[in-house]
């Protein structure tokens, strides 16, 4: 233990100190604190912007799945009228065709119809014909008027019940 | 075997009678300064978000005396005697660590040069009653004069003479415990130091001890800066805190 007392330590003691203070803040514990602040501003920055994120993130997947359901029904609901559609014109085509089918029978009837009436017709004229070659024929013959009669109706009869 | 050493006193500094002044406790106060003034400097040269090497450990040191002082007193409070905290942690720690690896000695003269400077009853003094004096300090200029005064009829009244008392007592157990285990330290270590350095056997003999006190005196370095750490901050928030 020293005996003496030593002001000039207790000076310099407190001198040391509290320039060793002084320095400190300058030097070492500012600028470290400084940073420590900024470590903390940064990460609790970096913290909020991921949870932003998350957050947009979640609203976008949101959308998506909301936009998604959107397509799928329309496509549903196109599928559904095309389906309609395509049995609507299938519908159309068979009944055009059946329109069709019988406007062709019924022309064929009428021509069959025609034909005949001109058959019937140009027949007729032939009986006509044969009918007045026959007269001559008789003429020719020089038969009696009530032999003739006779004749000419038989002949007409045979050959209108034929037709 | 004379383990009394002189100190390297000069009188009447400046002409100035009682005005001693021990040039080893200059000398070793300013290496300790320097030490952890360098130690600071080299943490905070390279500073990044993404701290490494001493950034870490100053950090870590930062974050100890924070702690320290958020379990005595509000930080709000507290936040100001964070540069005391740890000026006195590291300042003390490294004090008490420059007298462990060896000591220097004039052999002619017996006069002690290298030492922890903390092994110096003055010296330690000094930092209990600076402490003491900004503990009072701050006391009254965050509590102001009339809280401040009643504090010291707290819890009761009759208490009074206790509560002065233990101001004394607190200042001279602050001072007085880092300087007794310190002194205790650097004796020990002179002693094993002069055993092992006297005659042949003592060397064989000597080395263990002198080994395993140096590795205690390490453990008795950082408990004592931690101590005097923790007391501090105590006594600052006995005198700034309403409720305690």
């Amino acid at each position: 233990m020293p005996s003496t007392f030593a002001l000039g330590d207790v000076l310099f003691s407190l001198f040391t100190f509290v320039i060793l203070l002084l320095l400190l803040r300058r030097f070492a514990w500012g600028p470290i604190v400084e940073q420590m602040r900024k470590r903390e501003n940064h990460i609790s920055n970096e913290i909020e912007t991921a949870e932003n994120h998350r957050q947009e993130a979640e609203k976008y997947l949101e959308e998506q799945r909301v936009e998604m359901e959107k397509a799928r029904e329309e496509a549903q609901s196109i599928i559904e009228t095309s389906r309609k559609t395509a049995q609507e014109q299938s519908k159309e085509i068979i009944r055009e065709s059946h329109e069709e089918a019988n406007r062709m029978k019924d022309n064929a009837l009428a021509d069959i119809t025609r034909e005949r009436e001109q058959a019937v017709e140009a027949l007729r004229a032939q009986v006509g014909q044969l009918s007045v070659l026959i007269a001559t024929k008789i003429i020719e013959k020089e038969l009696d008027e009530e032999e003739q009669e006779k004749l000419i109706q038989e002949y007409v009869q045979e050959s209108g019940g034929r037709l | 075997m004379n383990i009394q050493h002189e100190s390297p006193y000069i009188y009447d500094l400046f002409g100035i009678p009682g005005f001693h002044i021990n040039l080893s406790n200059v000398m070793m106060l300013t290496i300790a300064a320097v030490i952890v003034f360098i130690i600071g400097v080299v943490s905070a040269r390279t500073l990044s978000m993404r701290p490494t090497g001493m950034q870490n450990v100053f950090e870590m040191i930062i974050e100890f005396v924070r702690n320290m002082i958020g379990s005595t007193m509000d930080w709000k409070t507290g936040e100001r005697f964070f540069g005391l905290g740890i000026t006195i942690f590291l300042f003390i720690l490294v004090a008490n660590m420059l007298g462990i690896p060896f000591m220097l000695i004039n052999h002619e003269t017996h006069v002690l040069w290298w030492k922890s400077p903390t092994a110096d009853p003055v010296v330690t003094m000094t930092l209990a009653v600076m402490v003491i004096v900004l503990s009072h300090f701050y006391g009254i200029k965050i509590r102001g004069v009339k809280e401040y005064g009643k504090n010291y009829f707290r819890p009761k009244k009759f208490l009074f003479p206790i509560n002065i008392l233990e101001e004394f007592t607190n200042t001279l157990t602050l001072g007085a415990r880092l300087f007794g285990n310190l002194y205790a330290k650097e004796i020990l270590l002179t002693l094993l130091a002069t055993v092992g350095t006297t005659f042949p056997i003592g060397t064989a003999l000597g080395i263990i001890p002198m080994v395993a006190w140096q590795g205690y005196s390490i453990f008795i370095g950082f408990i004592q800066a931690f101590i005097f750490l923790v007391l501090t901050m105590v006594y600052i928030s006995h005198k700034v805190e309403t409720e305690h």
